[in-house]
């Protein structure tokens, strides 16, 4: 086995790390917290015309997934945004695998500057886990389709310019075969965005869809055939695409707030003995996902659809961060609950705003028990439980 | 980035999955407790030429690489081999890393190298004049320790399985009296020496303990689903399955973990400086990973073994189900060295430098 990244590769790590240092400032941290959408289009246009955003579009660019995954994993260990631009990767990986032209014209071109964005348009109010189970219908009217019902967590909805959507377009057959996916721009009539605050800085949307019209070229993949399309989309996503190293900047986080701060005992809190296995538990977990992560990514890169092994890193991962975070909230006590921005706060208000945002990591993208539920039935051979 | 085995490697991997099925495995464990210690399937490894074969060409041995004993550890622990193994190994490449005496007399010779000589490493440094519980110290004709800033190797006599110590994980641990121990070098250099033959030990015993947590799962998954209650395969309870579920992830990232020590630590044979940097998660140093790898692994084997032995029900407790015996031994094998949590902060101590107060760190 190899270890090592390659030279090719450690170049583009290095111009990705050098990208960071002169565009990741404090204000678009700040701002990314303030307005609690991890999407910044300057950044991401900056990133675009520094050339390291289409080259590694999956399929598309001249790079391989590993690459994809370093520039993630980058872009996550330092805290930038990226929510907006993992969502672009994808819904660029899915037109150039699927889409048509007018897609590639209409979306794809636009989508590589940077400066346009797409959400995902899959979970519904009373369907989650049960994706297949979705009940927004598409009904065809001549050229165009006509779309009704309502979508949960579309996340940037509120400043996308599409939504990749999952639709109903026929009821009669077993819940799979009945789904076709639509690329559908936000500003069509019919579509109203409510915003869905969170119990961390980020927000998130509920989206509504009544009758809206829309042509059959904005139809991505065949009719009927939209499951598939949700298979291109997830193995873009399942583990490559960030999401795996939330306690890389944890670290950084408590070990610089651990040094200033003084211990009840004595001494500086970096110099308890617990909390520096804790850290060191930590900095272990964090290689155990980053191996993990890369192993997806390496299959990806020779030819093998990662699905299963990308369970396992997410598993792990976010876990993992979630105990992390709990043994850092208790033990920075109270400043540790003082938000962003308050004097006193503890790494000046990062333990809060963890211990607010960990949740939600074992639950969107797949939750703990789905993926549970995929490496018992795929991996073990256990019988279907469900 | 390659994640594949070399053709090399692979071949090591037949070879010795057929060796230790044949020679070892569960019945051969339970037949060798409680010293753990099978002489006649040891004879039979020395056939294959597995003692040496870690200890550079240029010293007469195999000249196989970290990485590639990785590959035989974990063969090894998967079915539980009573073999001195993993310790001969470091050991012997520790001796034929050290000078050769005016005599031209090599410490690594040729009863070493063959294994008819087995050499064990004591991984505690001695306290007043004593090795104490030796990992293979009840097999080991020959046991090199660290006494204060000197290597020495004691003058066993006898039969060392007369001094086993009864123990946990049916490992033969004994403790070993230095005195009148040769000294093998001394200072800096010989303490440093022996920091990086523990770190290859913590490195083949977290592969020897990935292999065992893999097999532990795989009783465990056997048996759920033969195992029928309320009219069905226990497995196909979700209750079950995400007990199970959990630990492919655990066991896989051990794996490539400890498989990245070895790479890291033939890369510092070779004289590459490593870097370990947890800001960005850069990690390349051969003793931060060989330190997490030996935790990793061990907090893999023991949640592997217990969530096995749980789904077992009873059975599972009870002396005839072979998942007791990786239990046991997923535990002696990683605290024999030290407490995980100790480890943990002397991992903390290379990170963040060492501490104002409480305990040195590193």
């Amino acid at each position: 086995m190899d270890f090592s990244l390659g030279e090719r590769t450690e170049a583009f790590r290095d111009e990705v790390r050098a990208f960071l240092d002169e565009h990741l400032t404090a204000d678009v941290i700040e701002r990314m917290h303030a307005s609690g959408t991890f999407n910044d289009k300057d950044f991401n246009g900056a990133l675009a015309e520094a050339g390291l955003l289409a080259g590694a579009v999956p399929g598309y660019g001249d790079r391989d997934p590993i690459e994809l995954y370093v520039l993630f994993n980058e872009l996550e260990k330092a805290g930038a945004p990226y929510d907006g631009l993992a969502v672009t990767m994808l819904v660029a990986g899915v037109i150039h695998a699927v889409g048509t032209d007018f897609h590639h014209a209409e979306v794809l071109e636009r989508l590589l500057t940077g400066r346009f964005n797409c959400c995902l348009g899959y979970s519904e109010p009373d369907h989650g886990s049960d994706v297949a189970a979705i009940t927004t219908k598409a009904v065809r009217d001549g050229d165009e389709w006509v779309i009704d019902g309502q979508k949960m967590w579309t996340t940037m909805a509120h400043e996308a310019d599409w939504v990749i959507l999952l639709t109903r377009t026929n009821p009669d057959v077993p819940k799979h075969k009945g789904l076709t996916m639509f690329l559908v721009p936000m500003d069509l009539p019919g579509i109203e965005v409510q915003p869905v605050p969170t119990m961390a800085s980020e927000r998130t949307n509920a989206t509504f869809y009544d009758g809206v019209r829309i042509s059959d070229e904005w139809r991505l993949g065949e009719v009927d055939g939209g499951w598939a399309v949700m298979g291109v989309a997830l193995a873009f996503e399942r583990g490559v695409m960030g999401g795996t190293n939330p306690a890389v900047p944890l670290l950084r986080h408590v070990r610089d707030w651990a040094a200033e701060a003084p211990s009840p005992d004595g001494g500086a809190m970096l110099d308890d003995p617990l909390l520096r296995e804790r850290l060191a538990r930590t900095a272990m977990a964090n290689q155990v996902s980053q191996l993990l992560t890369l192993r997806a990514a390496w299959i990806a890169a020779t030819g093998g659809l990662p699905g299963l092994e990308g369970s396992m890193a997410k598993l792990y991962a976010t876990e993992r961060y979630q105990q992390a975070v709990g043994w850092f909230q208790q033990m920075a006590g109270a400043e540790g609950l003082l938000s962003f921005g308050v004097d006193g706060a503890a790494a000046d208000g990062w333990i809060d705003y963890d211990g607010r945002h960990s949740p939600v990591v074992t639950i969107y993208g797949g939750t703990t028990e789905i993926n549970r539920n995929n490496v018992a039935e795929r991996h073990l051979g256990l019988p279907r439980a469900r | 980035m390659d994640l594949n085995l070399t053709e090399d490697q692979e071949t090591i991997r037949e070879v010795f999955a057929a060796f230790f099925d044949g020679e070892t495995g569960p019945a051969r464990a339970r037949e060798a407790e409680p010293v753990g210690f099978d002489g006649a399937a040891w004879e039979r490894l020395l056939e294959t030429g597995a003692p040496g074969m870690g200890v550079p060409e240029a010293a007469g041995g195999g000249g196989a690489s970290l990485a590639d004993l990785v590959v035989v550890a974990t063969e090894a622990g998967a079915r539980i081999a009573p073999l001195p193994l993993v310790d001969h190994m470091v050991t012997a490449r520790l001796l034929a890393g050290l000078a050769v005496s005016p005599d031209g007399h090599s410490a690594c010779d040729d009863d070493v190298l063959a294994g008819s000589t087995i050499v064990g490493l004591a991984v505690r440094p001695a306290t007043a004049g004593v090795a104490r519980t030796v990992p293979t110290g009840a097999v080991a004709h020959r046991v090199v320790a660290l006494d204060g800033d000197r290597l020495v190797i004691d003058r066993a006599t006898g039969d060392p399985a007369d001094r086993h110590l009864p123990n946990h994980g049916c490992l033969p641990l004994a403790h070993r009296d230095l005195t009148d121990a040769e000294v093998l070098a001394e200072g800096p250099d010989a303490v440093a020496s022996f920091e990086r033959a523990v770190d290859e030990w913590r490195t083949l015993t977290a592969a020897t303990l990935v292999g065992m947590a893999r097999e532990a799962l795989v009783l465990g998954v056997d048996y759920v689903k033969e195992r029928e209650q309320f009219g069905r395969p226990v497995g196909s309870f979700q209750a079950v399955q995400h007990l199970l579920a959990d630990l492919p992830g655990l066991i896989d990232g051990a794996h490539l973990l400890t498989a990245k020590a070895a790479w890291a630590g033939d890369r510092a044979s070779g004289g590459m400086t490593g870097t370990l940097d947890i800001d960005v998660n850069d990690v390349t140093d051969f003793p931060a990973l060989a330190a997490m790898s030996l935790i990793t692994a061990g907090e893999a084997a023991a949640s592997a073994t217990d969530r096995s032995l749980h789904v077992h029900g009873g059975y599972g407790f009870s002396e005839e189900y072979d998942i007791q015996l990786y239990y046991r031994r997923a535990r002696a094998l990683t605290f024999v060295l030290d407490d995980p949590a100790r480890e943990c902060r002397r991992l903390a101590g290379m990170f963040l430098g060492a501490t104002g107060f409480l305990e040195p760190a590193g």
